[in-house]
């Protein structure tokens, strides 16, 4: 290590930087690694939105500490003019605000890639890796054109007019942005952002880097994308599927959601409860759609274990309810901040008894609107509670992705409350599920009571064996049924050949872009993504049939008997001993690399 | 709609009446039923807009008695469902049905934040100081030295206090009943039911097979007393200002305090605004500020201002 003098705007590097001139990108994956309330979110937030503006593929990442307050945090970001399928396994360039964010971030640059570091906070760099270092007083530049009383406030816009400068985005968007951000605030705050801004972007960096970057025009350019987080894609997604109820108890990574719904639900002529409890929250939210309307709740690893015996309940009432589970580390409280996707298992058979009911999965951002839109509809037309396993990284993550065509996706909720004849049969055993919600005249004379007792198909109690046969029957082939109703996932890459690799939820991404570079190398793979695991599609063996490898790519463990969750799952639905399996449990997204590493090592056992 | 307009037929008990109840022959919840239908009857409160809940207990059969839109729920939460009904469907009247074990044991807290949200509802607690329809467990109602299934040599926990919970917890109507006193037991029933806002009527309700006798003492025709709580009549006569008013909490507590078998009728009532109210201002003002916009209009504008 070599002790650095930190006076003078840097100018010291390791290595030689490249020949002047401008560097065109196709890529560029960026690092702002500093600490939580540096405010590196919100300039992740801007290029992601700018991205989204500029017909640019985007995707980040964050690290969140789970600490109250402060503590190291991370925010990736992902431009690139094509596909971007992941927040990219290394970074290009690395903003390290702290010492202890250099230590922790310099091992994520990839070679010959551009460290640019705060000479007021970082000491001491690494001479000795491959790596371009510019350092610059970020810090004392901020506070000395704040006019030096706001303290360390403003570095993160500081150093975005840093990275609007040096990649040449587009200022007048970023600026467009930042008012749009802070304008609605004391005027002070937008002055301030703005200087702090011009600071960076008038900061000589050029003169350091002696290069400039490009970062080439997307396709369909003139077409801006909408630009968001999954979790708020999901509330979209979820108002747009005509949920106007639901109730839930606060716990990262969930609260965004139901923040967000407390906020949104009023405009709709709708209505959010904050619960005492998570048992509340779904006996709330089985409330509101016992009366007659599709309800949510939702919550993360502890919350959703309380959960488990009203959601027994919801699939012996038949209720419409959709339940979001934001997946983290488990078990107990486990790594609240961490992604893990362990809770599959837990979605499909976490009730006592004979417990059927649907459980989806997005794979993107974008699709945690579809899925719930989606979900919406299951539980309405199947009258059953359907899960969606979301996760830690797509809840946080940013990605730019096209509007939805609103006119296709958005219901309007309707209360059906038109008189029940005498034949009225809430659960017949020849027809689907229709409760009739309170407020309905029976004309029959007789109003039915909705039970968790097992019962028949008038809704009274039961002990009958052959009830209570016909009735578990009845529950499980309404789900069956869905199930023969679902397509043949596409295959992404090779439909036939060596590999195929199978993924659910967050992993689509990176394990679609290992598909891609193992074509590059000539490999013959595929990837096949279920967004529907319970049930799944059928037939899948047919799939499989044409590959020499199947390899099941999840975050979770491997278990006692070393299969993950879904390949658990597909190993007994199909008795295939070459479906193979590659788990972790780390807290942390596959790297596409390691994916490769891995399948490669997994199909050689089979 | 039909052209001739129906008028509706007048509610009766027949109407109400469903299933037998399955109680054993005896129970006290035979007359929280009966008045329960009477009162329904005297207020003719439409068919189809009543709607009763329970979770699991004895008492909590009870929507099975009743001809009228029902729920039977899961152990204790009968009030989240309850609300969440509420909440949504302002047409409707909401009941809540359950026992000592469901409403103060394993769904104690629900019952604090019911009421301090002030939901409204009318909640019924049958209280009958055991665990019947397990057969003979301590409850949290039983009183010290009470010898059950679970507690051989008698109970050695100090029971609650029901009354000063629901006034702790924020109940606004909260009232005590026996029973064996049917007049008294509907006169309280029909002003929780009319009251506005989160109504709670404890029943000392008697189960013959596992706690015989729990209620004698207040009960005169067993020997025991049924001392009513006088309510002020605000008549400026120099009797009221002993008799109680039922808006002063801490009046409230000393009666609750009082040595059982303690006295009956309303211990505290209060008007504040309900959750119901509260979150309709909410949504009212919600939808007025965004120009009361269509779900297609609203996503639209969200839409676009994340791009």
């Amino acid at each position: 290590m070599t002790p650095i003098a930190t006076s003078e705007p840097a100018d010291i590097t390791v290595n030689p930087l490249p020949a002047a001139g401008v560097i065109e990108l196709q890529n560029a994956v960026i690092r702002f690694a500093g600490n939580s309330q540096d405010g590196i979110q919100t300039i992740g937030g801007f290029l992601a939105r700018l991205a989204g503006r500029s017909s640019r593929e985007v995707m980040t990442y964050m690290t969140i500490p789970s600490t109250i307050s402060g503590g190291p945090s991370i925010f990736q970001v992902h431009l690139g003019s094509g596909e971007v399928l992941s927040a990219g396994d290394d970074s290009d360039f690395l903003f390290a605000f702290y010492q202890h964010s250099y230590d922790s971030h310099i091992g994520s640059l990839r070679p010959g890639g551009i460290c640019i570091y705060d000479t007021d906070h970082v000491e001491t760099i690494k001479s000795d890796i491959n790596a371009v270092h510019v350092g610059i007083p970020i810090t004392s530049t901020t506070v000395e054109a704040l006019g030096g009383s706001s303290r360390e406030r403003g570095k993160n816009l500081f150093v975005l007019g840093l990275v609007t400068q040096i990649f040449k985005l587009n200022k007048e968007k970023i600026v467009s942005l930042v008012s749009r951000q802070f304008g609605g605030k004391n005027e002070d705050i937008l002055r301030n952002a703005m200087v702090a801004f011009d600071a960076g972007f008038g900061y000589p960096v050029g003169d350091l880097l002696g290069v400039e970057y490009e970062l080439q025009q997307g396709r369909n350019a003139g077409v801006d994308k909408v630009t968001t987080d999954g979790n708020t894609a999901m509330v979209l997604g979820l108002l747009a599927g005509g949920v106007r109820f639901g109730s839930a108890y606060p716990i990262t990574p969930w609260s965004t959601i139901m923040e967000q719904l407390r906020v949104e639900l009023p405009k709709y002529g709708g209505l959010f409860v904050q619960a005492e409890d998570e048992l509340a929250a779904v006996a709330m939210a089985l409330g509101f759609a016992y009366s007659g309307r599709v309800a949510v709740t939702g919550s993360s690893g502890p919350g959703i274990s309380l959960k488990m015996e009203a959601l027994g309940y919801a699939t012996m009432a038949e209720l419409p309810l959709v339940v979001i589970n934001v997946q983290r580390g488990g078990p107990s409280t486990g790594l609240p901040t961490s992604v893990e996707q362990s809770d599959l298992m837990q979605a499909i058979y976490g009730s006592h008894g004979d417990c059927p009911r649907i459980v989806l999965a997005p794979k993107n951002v974008a699709d945690c609107f579809y899925i719930a839109v989606e979900a919406c509809e299951l539980a309405k037309k199947y009258s059953c509670p359907v899960f969606v396993l979301t996760d830690m990284a797509l809840a946080s993550r940013i990605e730019a992705f096209d509007q939805p065509d609103l006119a296709s996706y958005v219901n309007e909720p309707v209360l059906d409350q038109a008189p029940r004849g005498e034949e009225f049969k809430p659960y017949p055993l020849d027809g689907e599920t229709r409760h009739a919600p309170p407020g309905t005249v029976m004309k029959g004379g007789t109003y039915p009571v909705v039970t968790g007792l097992e019962h028949d198909e008038w809704g009274h109690p039961s002990g009958s064996p052959a009830i209570h046969q016909k009735m578990t029957e009845r529950r499980r082939d309404k789900i069956k049924a869905f199930g023969e109703s679902l397509p043949l996932p596409e295959i992404f890459g090779d439909d036939s050949g060596e590999i195929l690799m199978v993924g659910w939820g967050s992993t689509w991404g990176p394990v679609r872009e290992a598909v891609l570079r193992f074509r590059e190398s000539g490999r013959k793979v595929g990837a096949m993504h279920l967004r529907h695991l319970n049930p799944m599609p059928n037939r899948l063996d047919a799939i499989f049939a044409k590959f020499d490898h199947v390899v099941v790519v999840e975050m979770n463990d491997e278990g006692i008997y070393g299969y993950g969750q879904l390949a658990t799952l597909l190993r007994s639905r199909y008795c295939d001993p070459k479906i193979r399996s590659v788990c972790k449990t780390d807290g942390l997204n596959y790297k596409v690399r390691d994916i490769i590493a891995r399948v490669e090592v997994a199909s050689l056992q089979a | 709609m039909s052209a001739t307009a129906e008028t509706p037929k007048p509610l009766t008990k027949k109407d109400l009446t469903a299933d037998h109840p399955t109680w054993c022959p005896g129970c006290g919840d035979f007359a929280v039923l009966a008045a329960f239908f009477k009162v329904l009857e005297k207020l003719q409160i439409p068919h189809e807009k009543i709607c009763t809940i329970a979770g699991i207990g004895c008492s909590s059969r009870f929507p099975y008695f009743v001809n009228g839109h029902g729920v039977h729920f899961i152990h204790g939460r009968a009030l989240p469902f309850a609300t969440g009904v509420s909440l949504s469907r302002p047409d409707l009247h909401v009941f809540a049905f359950g026992g000592d074990g469901d409403g103060y044991s394993i769904g104690g807290n629900h019952l604090d934040h019911a009421a301090r949200k002030n939901v409204n509802l009318t909640y019924i607690v049958m209280d009958n100081f055991v665990y019947g329809l397990t057969k003979k467990q301590t409850s949290p109602t039983s009183p010290k030295g009470f010898k059950s299934k679970t507690d051989p040599t008698g109970s050695i926990d100090q029971p609650i206090n029901p009354m000063k919970k629901l006034v702790y917890g924020g109940a606004s109507f909260v009232a005590r009943t026996h029973a064996v006193q049917v007049k008294h037991m509907m006169e309280v029933f029909e002003r929780a039911i009319l009251h506005p806002g989160f109504s709670v009527v404890e029943v000392l309700s008697e189960c013959v097979i596992f706690y015989p006798g729990a209620f004698d003492d207040g009960n005169p025709r067993k020997g025991g007393a049924f001392e009513l709580i006088e309510e002020k009549k605000w008549d400026n006569s120099p009797e009221d200002a002993d008799r109680h008013d039922v808006s002063d909490e801490n009046a409230a507590y000393r009666i609750a305090s009082l040595q059982y078998p303690g006295k009956f009728g309303v211990f505290y009532e209060t008007d504040r605004p309900t959750k119901n109210q509260l979150e309709q201002q909410w949504i009212d003002s919600s939808r007025e500020k965004n120009g009361n916009a269509s779900a297609a209009d609203l996503l639209s504008a969200r839409f676009a201002s994340m791009k």
